[in-house]
């Protein structure tokens, strides 16, 4: 048994340091390790610099563009490329749309979709939730009618995660009313920039900030040709990548970085004359937050190996989503505490730019509040607690 | 023993959710929080018609004689309706350190603006280094011929964005931070030499950092003795606490409310997810936890007038309960609300927030646990 990283490995990491080093803008990284929102522009900047380095599409087969690296390799650059304060790669296009594409996509769709997702040409959002299919997203009602060589397609999706700079949505419809609700969905590709009758409304969530939307389809008409798959057969690409590619899914990298963030202020905010992490209450907390990192880091390691070793993680990385999402909230709502008073500002764009109180505490309650989001989406907690129940202990 | 609220606590209950029900929708609400007052002046008129703005003060104040359980009452309801009218900033922080810094001959004078509803008050105490500690007072009150003259800052101050009067905690004499030495003046809001930020809070409310720049008040301007004002302002902070922890009941009790309204409606897989056991055992502990917060509120309040030992007891434990059951209750509505529970649009995100929020005034859980660990050590070393 060996729980460290061998010569290559370490190896591996040296080298992505170093190119974090050099083409991560500070300007960028700051704002990720203080919570501070980053713009579609930030995020488009580091994209194109990881394509030119040719490390963007990392979970895609080297003959579309993937660096082919092992999953060590893979889990070694979300790592390192997170405590760094890199922003996050938006998954909807590099990640979802693209690995159906090339499972179950044709060879237009290959070469047309592919190269425009690794320049950042499109950015894709993600047609899943409805209001009535949050949990039961089989239960969905997008209706995608054949009419020639078009689908005519009505309905509301939800919880578009930056719909709003979205020019391609992907999308799964109900195709057949009459059987299994499973049985009845097609994954379909909508341009939402030139297709009329998509609209895109904005949903405000309760940290006042604008990160999801509604999209509302009325009588769009949507060529046969941006079919993903068999109609019909849009479920088996929806479950293809819940599996696929989850071992980065507890972000461990983020939490350290966000309580990196947490010691500093704890060691040079003060309090009734002393530094924050001077007050018993404070450290504790912080030691103990630790320890469960440190207990979700080495879970995710031994996922990783094992994937490394030809396995193929299923409801494993179930298990990386409740306890990653669970320890990121904790320092969330550690990071509101010590804001103290200062956490009640609310933000229109100026507290946060310029807090009223200590610079962190702009942010505090924003992120607490913001990142209740990560037990809901994804797949809820509640699911993953599900699937483990079924997949793992039988129940 | 008799834990049922008598004719006249009931008839204020129903008054008070009677006038939130019909002017604080959560509409109305959106609209007074976004207006540039941040409450509104129609609202607080009629809290002053039917009395409620005088059921905390003793009747030499001019008030009704409210004790804890009626400041229970009222705050409760207003928890219930999310109100961000200045009830705690004006009647209940500046009202009772009148109350309570003034002999019976010169309190009626004072209060009656408050009561009235014509005049708010904003009671600037805490600063921005002392955090949730109260006698941690830089700003300083010299002796200016038979005035004085103010410097400091003060942070957080609820309702000091628009109060007309600021009632300012200054050190008149001994060392930071020490209780004795603390007096207090009533400075108007446009005072030369006062700069007000002000700012809308996460739950809705209005607060200000004040900076006192040399702002030169009369000797009239002393409320009460110098340099004893830490009394008076205990009772301020306690009733403060008291209201809070009131608040925070009522919330919960609507977050739970709502909460199992949407889990008995919302259907996925074909059932409500209030079918499912997992659900009904969380939203069981939530109802726990508003339980133990209604119980530890009652507690408080019926122990505004105990010895100081039970008394500092129940009040901090009240508000670390508050903060402690307060978040679990609030996290788990987001959570069953699902995606709709992180909606600006859905009122449960306000009530989560409002909840979660109150643990940031008066001090917070972790300030109230270490004031019980002390009382604690102190008990020993005396035993």
């Amino acid at each position: 048994m060996d729980i460290q990283y061998n010569e290559a490995e370490l190896a591996f990491r040296d080298e992505v340091r170093a190119f974090v080093a050099e083409k991560l803008p500070k300007s960028i990284s700051d704002k990720v390790k203080s919570s501070e929102h980053v713009s579609p522009e930030d995020m488009i900047t580091w994209q194109r610099a990881l394509y030119e380095k040719g490390w963007l599409a990392i979970n895609w087969p080297e003959e579309h563009g993937g660096p082919g690296w092992s999953p060590i390799q893979k889990h070694i650059f979300e790592e390192e490329t997170a405590e760094a304060g890199a922003p996050r790669i938006l998954p909807f296009g590099l990640n979802m749309v693209a690995p159906v594409i090339i499972k179950f996509g044709t060879q237009e769709q290959k070469d047309y979709y592919l190269p425009r997702i690794l320049k950042s040409e499109d950015w894709w959002a993600q047609g899943y939730s409805e209001p009535g299919a949050g949990s039961d997203l089989a239960g969905l009602k997008c209706r995608a009618e054949r009419d020639g060589d078009h689908y005519i397609v009505n309905g509301q999706k939800t919880w578009t995660t930056l719909g709003q700079h979205a020019n391609m949505i992907f999308v799964l419809v109900r195709t057949d009313t009459t059987v299994k609700k499973q049985e009845g969905i097609s994954f379909l590709l909508v341009d939402m920039e030139n297709t009329p009758g998509v609209t895109v409304r904005p949903l405000i969530t309760l940290d006042g900030a604008h990160e999801v939307n509604e999209v509302f389809f009325d009588n769009v008409k949507v060529p046969v040709e941006n079919l993903v798959g068999e109609e019909n057969k849009g479920w088996t690409c929806a479950k293809y990548l819940l599996t696929f590619e989850r071992t980065g899914i507890a972000g461990v990298g983020i939490s350290k970085a966000a309580l990196e963030h947490l010691k500093q202020i704890a060691r040079t905010e003060k309090a009734e004359g002393k530094p924050l992490i001077e007050h018993p209450r404070v450290a504790e907390r912080l030691v103990e937050l630790e320890l469960e990192l440190m207990a979700v880091e080495m879970t995710n390691l031994r996922v990783v190996s094992a994937a490394e070793a030809g396995g193929v993680p299923g409801a494993e990385s179930s298990f990386l989503k409740i306890m990653g999402t669970e320890v990121r909230q904790k320092i969330s709502d550690l990071y509101r505490e010590l804001a103290g008073p200062y956490a009640l500002p609310f933000p229109d764009e100026d507290v946060v730019e310029d807090a009223i109180g200590p610079e962190f505490s702009g942010s505090a309650a924003t992120t607490y509040f913001n990142l209740r989001k990560l037990s809901i989406f994804g797949g809820s907690n509640e699911i993953q607690k599900n699937i483990i129940s079924k997949a793992i202990l039988g129940l | 023993m008799d834990f049922s609220y008598s004719d006249e606590q009931r008839m204020l209950k129903d008054m008070v959710d009677r006038v939130v029900a019909d002017q604080y929708g959560f509409e109305q609400r959106e609209k007074i929080i976004k207006s540039d007052a941040g409450y509104s002046p129609e609202v607080w008129s009629q809290f002053a018609e039917l009395g409620l703005l005088a059921v905390p003060f003793s009747e030499a104040a001019g008030g009704f004689d409210g004790g804890g359980a009626e400041l229970m009452v009222v705050a409760e309801g207003f928890g219930r309706g999310l109100v961000v009218e200045p009830y705690l900033s004006s009647v209940v922080l500046a009202g009772t350190f009148f109350d309570a810094a003034l002999d019976d001959d010169t309190k009626a004078e004072a209060l009656e603006p408050i009561i009235g509803g014509e005049q708010r008050y904003a009671l600037a105490c805490y600063e921005p280094a002392g955090r949730y500690d109260a006698h941690w007072i830089e700003t300083t009150a010299k002796k200016d011929g038979d005035g004085y003259v103010l410097n400091g800052k003060k942070a957080v101050v609820l309702g000091g964005d628009s109060a007309d009067r600021l009632l300012v905690i200054a050190r008149t004499s001994g060392d930071n931070p020490s209780a004795s030495g603390l007096s207090a003046f009533i400075v108007e809001g446009d005072a030369d030499g006062v700069s007000r930020e002000g700012y809308t809070t996460f739950d809705g409310h209005r607060a200000a950092e004040i900076t006192l720049d040399n702002v030169k008040v009369g000797a009239d301007a002393l409320v009460g003795e110098e340099g004893s004002a830490a009394k008076p302002l205990q009772h301020a902070l306690d009733r403060g606490i008291v209201a809070m922890c009131a608040e925070a009941t009522g919330a919960m009790e609507m977050a739970c409310d709502l909460t199992l309204d949407y889990i008995k409606e919302r259907k996925q897989f074909g059932v409500p997810i209030g079918s499912f056991q997992a659900l009904q055992h969380r939203m069981v502990d939530m109802r726990i936890s508003l339980e133990k917060v209604r119980s530890m509120t009652l507690w408080a309040a019926c122990s505004l007038d105990a010895p100081e030992a039970e008394r500092r007891q129940r009040l901090a434990a009240a508000k670390y309960m508050v903060g402690k059951a307060g978040r679990h209750v609030a996290e788990e509505a987001i959570q069953l609300f699902g995606g709709m529970g992180m909606m600006d649009e859905s009122s449960i995100s306000h009530y989560a927030k409002r909840i979660v929020l109150i643990d940031h005034y008066l001090g917070d859980r972790n300030y109230h646990l270490d004031r019980l660990i002390d009382q604690l050590t102190e008990e020993s070393a005396a035993a």
